[in-house]
């Protein structure tokens, strides 16, 4: 690691002034008031406002719902980050194989990120609606009644599939990049020893491509957790019966549809710790077992 | 030299005064599309029939989106002077004294005529406080309507000119219909919680609240799952949602239920009365639609009683000065008068919200000419509100809708029975109640 030494601290202060005073307005502020408004509760207007101590988060506890939006976060999160790692692998394994026509298929490949979040949901809203989509009927065809209004399943697997979409894109490239890393003398001297194609991919290929791997979890994990926002306003608005109620989505729902300001500040703030509990088990956990 | 470019800008100075002469008075809505067009023409064309104030009418979205808006607003003191909250945001207004201005009182300041015995009492009894005073001013109100395929009607072998007046006549048209192939679904609803729970309550003269619906005060309760026909009916539904007769539209005003009903696959759709426009636009060349009042259940005692109102009206923001006020108080005044609210609820299906506005109408000869658009007029009007149909007005109400969405849901998907859904809107719905009761004392 290399330092550089400032002779004028002045100098050093006047650099970084530009960003201290970004994340001091728009971090530090307002999370300071989210911090604050937890403990209060307030009607919409602003015109009273009382302390409540820790009322807020006791209701949130013993809240079922919010129980329940916790719960299908981690369903969520989990299935987006698997499904968005594992299809880009795959994808990226393919192209990796193909000789002249991999940059052309690259290029497809890499469509979908540059689709915004909000269109996106639409899409598959439109593909899957029970009434006017094509592949609902489809899989009548096939003897499934999918009706994503109703069932809570099968909205999560939509909301689950169009928040991942997008995100394949983004992991293939990396994915692509990180196989073109691994020198492929490693790959044919495991060949030549007798390994076989299996074999290679799980004992060179994936630990060779782990710290892309783990980069790539970590930013698909926050991805789903706090960016998946626009796909569910967009789909199911949380529904059926909260079965697609992610945290961020409730925390918008109560809010600022409903106004209860002191519940939606006491959620923003569980947010805040359950943030900074994953960056400190990714990066002081998984990263002891990532191989360099 | 320095002296003349002063006096220039002295001069300037005067004469942009004298252009602002009129004074700017700002109102925030939520009517997009083709109402939105038609605000705005109503809104220019005051601007030209006087010359003190200017009118400037901003479109700012969902009903949710726009009351949020202008509480946000409210907060950082930029208020808009006029905004449209839709009817279910009314208890929220209503508690917060100090952010609003009353248009009873607001008129009475303004000396501008104003007599509130003139609106629809189904209409302005919603927004009326325990002693009588006028807190808001309707603009667009509606009420849910049946609407039914004549063309389906007459394939099934049905009179089509014969909508089902009973839930029990419902029931059985729809099944004669699916068994001749007709169609495949009986009907189908927007509005949820506002068709098949609120206005089911009022039309069957039960109550939903304790403290007459909420008009009490802040200390009422919810009471749907002690609504026994309440209960009956939200069985039904779930029965007929299995053997084809119901289909589910989706959440909060029910995305796929118009769809349904324009494609020819449900052969009933109840809605509200301001979807006529869209339902005539939708359906034109593919089949003739017909009206009717919402179905009842026969052995309920006092049903049908009276439907209630949903839609929205315009509050008044506090914080802006005199000057400005008289010109709120003299547009609020336009808007209410007969030609202009006649012209608006003949265009939108809304209801005419003054007895004056519904009497041109029927001079004019408007309802005679339409079939179906007096139906709503007729269904608020049946009986006198009593206690049970004046509407209702509960704190945090718009979470309280998201949990009549979630409870029906899980009705539906047979997680749980009517009763267990109902009871659960009730202890999910006073939780929410009683924190907007702690939070507003």
């Amino acid at each position: 690691m290399k330092r550089t030494l400032f002779r004028q601290r002045a100098l050093a202060y006047l650099l970084i002034a530009p960003q201290l005073a970004v994340t001091a307005i728009f971090f530090l502020w307002p999370t300071g008031q989210a911090i604050v408004q937890s403990f209060q509760q307030e009607d919409a207007f602003g015109l009273h406002t009382s302390w409540v101590g820790l009322a807020n988060y006791r209701a949130l506890f013993s809240d079922p719902t919010y129980i329940q939006a916790l719960g299908v976060t981690v369903v969520f999160t989990v299935a987006v980050t698997l499904s968005a790692l594992v299809v880009a692998l795959l994808l990226a394994l393919a192209v990796d194989r193909l000789v002249r026509s991999a940059t052309v298929y690259t290029t497809l490949l890499v469509w979908p990120y540059a689709v915004a979040p909000a269109v996106v949901g639409v899409l598959w809203w439109f593909l899957f609606n029970p009434t006017i989509g094509p592949l609902p009927y489809v899989l009548e065809q096939m003897g499934y009644q999918w009706d994503h209004s109703l069932h809570g399943t099968d909205a999560m697997i939509l909301v689950v599939i169009a928040a991942a979409w997008p995100q394949v894109s983004y992991n293939f490239l990396f994915f692509v990049a990180g196989l073109q890393s691994i020198p492929a003398s490693m790959r044919e001297a495991a060949a030549i020893d007798g390994a076989g194609p299996a074999k290679r991919f799980f004992t060179i290929t994936l630990p060779l491509l782990s710290p892309t791997t783990f980069f790539l979890a970590v930013v698909n994990l926050v991805y789903a957790m706090f960016n998946t926002f626009p796909v569910i306003h967009a789909t199911t608005q949380g529904g059926p019966a909260g079965a697609t109620d992610i945290l961020v989505f409730k925390v918008y729902q109560d809010g600022f549809v409903a106004l209860n300001l002191g519940s939606s500040a006491a959620q923003s703030v569980v947010l805040l710790v359950i943030v900074i509990a994953l960056t400190a088990i990714q990066f002081g956990w998984m990263e002891r077992r990532v191989q360099y | 030299m320095m002296r003349k470019v002063l006096l220039g800008a002295l001069m300037l100075g005067t004469s942009m005064t004298a252009a602002q002469a009129r004074t700017t008075i700002t109102w925030w809505h939520a009517m997009g599309g083709e109402l939105g067009q038609k605000l705005d023409q109503i809104v220019a064309d005051y601007n030209k029939s006087q010359d003190k104030y200017t009118v400037v009418a901003t479109y700012k979205g969902s009903y949710p989106e726009t009351m949020t808006a202008a509480i946000a607003a409210f907060r950082a003191h930029k208020q808009p002077d006029i905004v449209q909250v839709f009817e279910v945001g009314t208890g929220t207004m209503m508690a917060a004294k100090g952010a609003v201005y009353p248009v009873y009182k607001l008129m009475k300041d303004a000396g501008e005529p104003f007599d509130p015995k003139g609106f629809l009492s189904a209409v302005v009894g919603y927004y009326t406080d325990t002693q009588g005073n006028m807190l808001s001013m309707p603009f667009n109100s509606s009420t849910p309507i049946l609407y039914y395929n004549k063309d389906i009607f007459k394939k099934a072998g049905l009179d089509p000119n014969q909508p089902p007046k009973t839930w029990r006549e419902l029931e059985a048209d729809s099944k004669k219909i699916i068994a001749s192939g007709a169609a495949k679904c009986g009907f189908t609803s927007g509005w949820i919680s506002w068709v098949q729970a609120e206005n089911f309550s009022a039309w069957h003269n039960q109550p939903i609240g304790t403290m007459e619906n909420g008009f009490g005060g802040l200390g009422a309760r919810l009471v749907f799952g002690k609504d026994k026909a309440l209960v009956q009916h939200w069985t039904n539904l779930a029965k007929w949602q299995k053997d084809g007769v119901f289909q589910y539209g989706g959440p909060v005003g029910g995305n796929d239920a118009p769809p349904k009903f324009y494609s020819g696959e449900c052969a009933i759709y109840m809605n509200s009365s301001a979807s006529r426009a869209g339902v005539l636009i939708n359906t034109k060349g593919k089949f003739e639609v017909g009206y009717g009042m919402l179905p009842y259940y026969a052995d309920v005692k006092g049903a049908p009683q009276n439907t209630i109102i949903g839609g929205a009206t315009l509050w008044v923001l506090a914080g802006h000065d005199k000057a400005e006020y008289k010109g709120v108080a003299n547009f609020l005044n336009y808007l209410a008068s007969a030609p202009v609210q006649a012209d608006w609820s003949q265009f939108s299906g809304y209801l005419p919200i003054t007895q004056a506005a519904y009497e041109l109408g029927q001079k004019q000869g408007y309802y005679a000419k339409n079939p179906g658009s007096d139906v709503g007029i007729k269904e608020i009007t049946l009986n006198t509100p009593t206690a049970n149909s004046k509407g209702l007005r509960f704190g945090n109400y718009v979470q309280v809708r998201d949990i009549i969405d979630q409870e029906f849901q899980k009705l539906l998907a047979g997680k749980q029975d009517a009763q267990q859904a109902l009871d659960n809107i009730d202890s999910r719905g006073n939780k929410l109640i009683a924190e907007f009761e702690a939070a507003n004392k």
